[in-house]
């Protein structure tokens, strides 16, 4: 079953010692975090968010609540997943008081993909253009389900800690991963019989054919 | 017998193979794909039906080519555009100078700021986006 990204081998951009000193209330420390941190928080509120205006003011909501909260962070978790965590639930509360009739525009930025040198080259060209059509799929998709499969999915929190800072239950999480995969199984790889599947998807579903 | 029937089968949502429907497998997939299905005698049948079922097969691809293709997104780092992390630091000071008092730290925090702006504007000059060849663990 998957866990918290702890022994994950990415490589993680908040250094201890920073962090040690950050929480120790030095200020210089925390803001070396913020650069060192920046982009991988932009790139997951991007990805929750559908585009890069509305990241940036998350993120820069996040960095305050964890400049706040720095002192109550405990060393058991890496950095960057409470940091995670602090960007998922400013994006949550953004994508609430953005209201539920707005739709995206897809992000022109995303589409944007360079590649691994280190894979054989066609196995690498599918998978370039896997990730095009994904995110173009995932940027189209009803907001409440996209924040889940990309918390879920792609940066492997679990149920509990995505349940937790969506304000929303396990189940609730479940559900919508659930509903996220078909809808992106369906668009990218449709099949026979996927039509009255997708029928059931409900009032978001205008969403699509957006791109 | 098996796979004849299988493939007679396709498109064929009502069939029964290994005691399940294609309509029972097809809602069970998208948690069987990372192994969310966790009741052991059903994931045996699962299994079954989806070895003898083109159908179920092919559609269990699908989940796997998706969740594929979003663990790799994992991998990939938007660049921010110039000046975002002077902004946020910007706004950051501000915040700790409310709390704090303007004294501590001004002389120290502007030549720092400045140097951070340099170096995000210089990033952003090379490409809307760096992907950085971080290896997720395998599997």
């Amino acid at each position: 079953m998957p866990h918290q990204p702890q022994g994950d081998a990415l490589t993680d951009p908040a250094d201890d010692e920073l962090v040690a000193r950050a929480r120790a209330g030095d200020r210089h420390a925390f803001e070396a975090l913020v650069a060192a941190t920046y982009a991988d928080a932009f790139t997951l509120a991007t990805r929750l968010m559908g585009n890069e205006e509305d990241a940036a003011d998350v993120v820069q909501d996040a960095y305050l609540r964890a400049y706040r909260a720095i002192g109550r962070f405990r060393g058991d978790a890496r950095f960057t997943t409470w940091l995670y965590r602090i960007v998922a639930n400013c994006a949550a509360t953004s994508l609430g008081r953005r209201g539920r009739h707005r739709h995206e525009q897809l992000d022109e930025a995303l589409l944007v993909v360079d590649d691994h040198a280190d894979r054989d080259p066609e196995r690498k060209a599918s998978d370039a253009v896997d990730r095009v059509r994904v995110q173009a799929a995932l940027a189209a998709m009803p907001e409440k389900l996209r924040v889940v499969v990309v918390l879920r999915d792609v940066y492997d929190l679990t149920h509990e800690v995505i349940a937790a800072e969506l304000g929303i239950t396990e189940t609730a999480a479940k559900v919508r991963l659930h509903r996220a995969r078909k809808k992106l199984r369906a668009r990218l790889y449709p099949m026979r019989g996927d039509a009255e599947g997708e029928d059931q998807v409900g009032p978001d579903e205008d969403v699509r054919g957006a791109v | 017998m098996v796979r004849s029937e299988a493939v007679a089968d396709l498109g064929d949502a009502g069939r029964r193979i290994a005691g399940l429907t294609c309509a029972e497998v097809t809602d069970l997939l998208p948690a069987a794909v990372d192994g969310g299905v966790d009741r052991r005698r059903l994931d045996r049948r699962l299994g079954r039906h989806v070895e003898q079922c083109l159908r179920c097969q092919a559609e269990l691809a699908g989940y796997r080519r998706v969740l594929r293709a979003l663990h790799e997104l994992r991998t990939e780092v938007l660049l921010p555009p110039p000046g975002a992390v002077a902004g946020c630091l910007a706004a950051l000071a501000g915040a700790g100078e409310r709390r704090a008092g303007a004294a501590l730290l001004s002389g120290h925090r502007t030549a720092y700021l400045g140097g951070l702006a340099l170096a995000a504007t210089a990033a952003g000059a090379g490409a809307a986006l760096v992907v950085v060849s971080r290896r997720r663990r395998a599997g």
